[in-house]
């Protein structure tokens, strides 16, 4: 037998989900779509149950790709019973879904979720009145406290053996006559007839575009009903009738003990957390510390701040995953004497014994396979480092998003869309993308996958366009490395925090451009819930990174794993691979570098006989960022013996920040985007790399000449974004005009 | 006394009287329970002063001004 849950979102359906299928939950995508399909097996009955977790909606229209879903999931895959899932305190606006779920031809019940929370506030629930007046069995249950839900499954798994035929709680005489009309006009032609009808009567698109050949009768027939203020708007009719409905029925079923007009506590919450003034800094602030402790080497600044360090063996080992002896060769050979070492975040913490488990794991494979063989090669620095290079950000992305789905389940991010989505609108974005963009600045695979919270498909891809201009943990070497070459002639950190703020720049004028030349010329609307706060679930959580684990592992790993082999294989072997391997230098990649280099020429940092090294790099930086410092020590490029000019190294910079990001990124693009966002992406970072690339080392190259031509050349630059800009308000004020 | 939900002060109430959005906004208005006759307490503004909060049905709502301007409003206190 096969269950299926619906209910709105943040109705407690996740948690419930969790509690009947425990560890049997898997995660899919429904064919097509990006939104998840979670499946599991109940098994307390007897028979196994299948229990299909059906996404997160407030009705079975067409708009969203969530509602598309669970309405072919219940009208084309008939499952034996529908659980549709109610949060009891706010009976009214779930029981809407309810009255549509009520009109398809499939068992339903009713499970008021949270009954915990609604008996806490002094209110009871008259379920037998409720049950009477819906005519489906009603069930009372707390998925979190786990009370209910053996008898809610024994109780669905009765009405599954019954036929049920669907049913509306539409009223209004007038009405009921058209859809009876409607219905008989569908009979015989679909399953849940009755459905049909009333979808296709409210101008429903998927319905007007599917049956056609009704919906002629049914504009004569609409005709000649009267429909007063709403002026033949059926759409409005049939939902007023549903609330009408609601109203007037479920206000008696509630018996509230003291007048409910209290502060509740999500109110006191929201006062300091969505507070004109305070909100801002507030959410800042949470930010910061969340990133404090998935990325900083000193953790609450211990060591800065108080001077706090570890350097006793045992302590400094346990901090650094077994770093003991790394550190002190290291300061041996910089001549200094090695004092200690702050203690880390957990997220360093984490990622350093990550470090010294793949690290470990890579050694004893070395250490059995004969070395200087082809196979040793492939298996050791082809497969198993770029397993390791996978692993080794594991432990601070899912940290990360740890963080973040605990701000998530708490109900705060739908603040933060609340506080932020003034400053977004403008380029073309909505409050909620905020979050996937600030996480780019850690790492954009996290980020990628936040966007799952955005309805939009548009805004999805948009966003993930965007994510890696947001230098990410990972490209911090490379400006590092480039900040020590560049340091002679200015300052190292300025270098560094203009590379951030370049990115940001053109993110933002990216939005802009894609908002004012894309064929969209409406803004996804923000509408939204702001549920109660609540505490989050540890068993969710843990549930929910763990299905992000595995989604991570499954997709991303197969391109991941295919595209390293094939770069080790590019980097180790020359065209003549038979003949064994050989040196970077004579490898195909060299070749391939060696011919990138024209492509890269005007670019200026591939001129000169090191330009293929640069191209070289910037390609097995596609496995992970800091490897494009790894390639070009190996290469011999390092300070000192690099010799680029000033604009060169910027332009070079400038590319690797706007380039394609590392596989595991766009491997996650992939996954998340449609599939001509994909493209457009893959297409527009190449090109917007490319096209910066170029334009910062030539007036760079010009401020090298002449500072006042070249500054002359910035404001003019400048001047002409501006002018575009303007152009472009004009043309949008136009547009929305419109 | 009629007016637009985006003209509303805080804390002042009122029952929809007619929704004037389309497509869309209009069905996710709907399915957020902002129909004719539902009472509407606008809560407060975000710090930027848009979007706004309201209370409807129970529950703590946001949208944004442009879409609250297209829902008229008869004015309760």
């Amino acid at each position: 037998m096969k269950f299926a849950l619906a209910g709105n979102p943040n109705c407690g359906k996740t948690t419930l989900f969790n509690t009947l299928t425990g560890s049997t939950a898997h995660v899919g995508n429904w064919p097509g779509v990006t939104v998840d399909k979670r499946e599991g097996t109940y098994k307390k009955l007897g028979e196994k149950i299948d229990i299909v977790d059906l996404p997160g909606i407030y009705s079975l229209s067409p708009y969203t790709p969530e509602e598309v879903v669970s309405r072919n999931f219940i009208v084309d895959e008939h499952p034996d019973c529908i659980i549709n899932v109610v949060d009891a305190t706010n009976l009214e606006r779930n029981l809407y879904l309810t009255t549509q779920l009520l009109e398809i031809d499939v068992p339903v019940i009713i499970a008021l979720n949270m009954i915990d929370v609604v008996r806490q506030r002094g209110t009871t629930i008259l379920v037998q009145e409720l049950e009477s007046k819906l005519n489906v069995p009603v069930v009372e249950i707390s998925a979190l406290k786990g009370e209910g839900i053996d008898a809610m499954m024994k109780k669905a798994y009765s009405c599954a053996r019954v036929k049920r035929v669907g049913q509306t709680v539409i009223e209004n005489k007038d009405l009921v006559n058209l859809i009876e009309k409607t219905k008989d006009e569908f009979a015989g032609k679909v399953s849940s007839p009755l459905f049909h009808a009333i979808k296709l009567i409210e101008n429903d698109e998927l319905e007007v575009k599917n049956h056609q050949d009704i919906l002629a009768d049914v504009k004569t027939m609409k005709n000649r009903i009267d429909t007063g203020d709403f002026a033949g708007d059926f759409e409005a009719v049939v939902a007023d009738e549903r609330y009408k409905y609601i109203t007037k029925n479920f206000e008696k079923t509630i018996i509230r003990k003291n007048g409910e007009e209290k502060e509740t506590k999500s109110d006191k919450i929201d006062k300091v957390l969505t507070h004109r003034i305070w909100s801002i800094p507030i959410f800042l602030v949470i930010m910061f510390f969340v990133f404090h402790l998935v990325f900083s080497e000193d953790l609450f600044f211990l060591n800065s701040i108080f001077g706090l360090e570890v350097s006793s063996k045992g302590w400094v080992n346990f901090f650094t995953g077994m770093g003991y002896e790394d550190l002190l060769a290291e300061a041996l050979e910089a001549g200094e004497a090695f004092t200690g070492i702050s203690i880390p975040s957990p997220g360093v913490f984490l990622q350093s014994w990550m470090g010294w488990l793949t690290g470990s794991v890579i050694d004893l494979v070395a250490g059995v396979l004969p070395e200087g063989t082809w196979y040793t090669g492939f298996i050791v620095d082809g497969f198993l480092t770029g397993i390791d290079s996978i692993f080794s950000f594991i432990p601070q992305v899912l940290l990360l998003f740890l963080f973040i789905s605990i701000l998530e389940d708490s109900g705060y991010m739908a603040r933060v869309a609340f506080i932020m989505d003034r400053a977004f609108r403008k380029f073309g974005l909505s409050g909620k993308s905020f979050i996937p963009l600030l996480m780019g600045f850690g790492c954009s695979v996290p980020a990628m996958i936040a966007t799952k919270t955005l309805e939009d498909e548009k805004e999805r891809d948009l966003t993930i366009r965007l994510t890696p201009f947001f230098s990410c943990g990972a490209k911090a070497p490379i400006w590092a490395m480039l900040a020590s070459v560049v340091a002679g002639h200015f300052l190292g950190d300025i270098f560094v925090f203009s590379i951030y703020l370049f990115g940001i720049v053109i993110a933002i004028v990216a939005a802009i451009i894609m908002k004012v030349f894309g064929k969209t010329k409406e803004v996804p609307p923000f509408i939204m819930e702001l549920p109660a706060y609540h505490r989050p679930q540890a068993k969710n959580l843990l549930a929910h990174l763990w299905e992000k684990f595995k989604h991570f592992l499954y997709k991303a790993s197969t391109i991941i794993t295919a595209s390293i082999i094939l770069i080790w294989f590019l980097s180790n072997f020359g065209w003549a691979f038979w003949k064994g391997m050989v040196e970077i230098e004579d490898s195909i990649l060299a070749d391939l570098g060696r011919v990138l280099k024209v492509v890269f020429y005007p670019l200026g940092w591939a001129m000169g006989a090191d330009g293929w090294k640069y191209s070289v790099a910037s390609i097995t930086g596609l496995i992970a960022k800091e490897d494009v410092v790894a390639t070009m020590a190996s290469l011999g490029l390092e300070e000192g013996t690099i010799s680029l000019s000033n604009a060169a190294i910027y332009a070079f910079a400038v590319y690797n920040l706007f380039t394609l990001p590392c596989f595991a990124a766009v491997a996650t693009a992939k996954s998340e985007s449609s599939k001509k966002g994909f493209r457009v992406t893959i297409a527009w970072w190449l090109t917007a790399s490319y096209v910066i690339s170029l334009a910062v080392y030539w007036v760079g190259k010009l401020c090298e000449l002449s500072w006042i031509v070249g500054l002359l050349v910035i404001l003019v630059l400048i001047a002409a974004i501006v002018l575009v800009g303007l152009y472009a308000s004009g043309k949008l004020k136009a547009k929305e005009a419109k | 006394m009629e007016k637009y939900l985006n003209e509303f002060l805080v804390n002042e109430e009122g029952k929809v009287k007619k929704i004037e959005a389309e497509g869309k906004i209009k069905r996710r208005l709907f399915d957020m329970g902002v129909t004719p006759g539902a009472n509407i307490r606008l809560k407060k503004l975000a710090p930027l002063g848009d979007p706004i909060e309201v209370t409807i049905r129970g529950y703590e709502l946001t949208l944004r001004k442009d879409e609250a301007n297209k829902i008229l409003m008869e004015v309760v206190k």
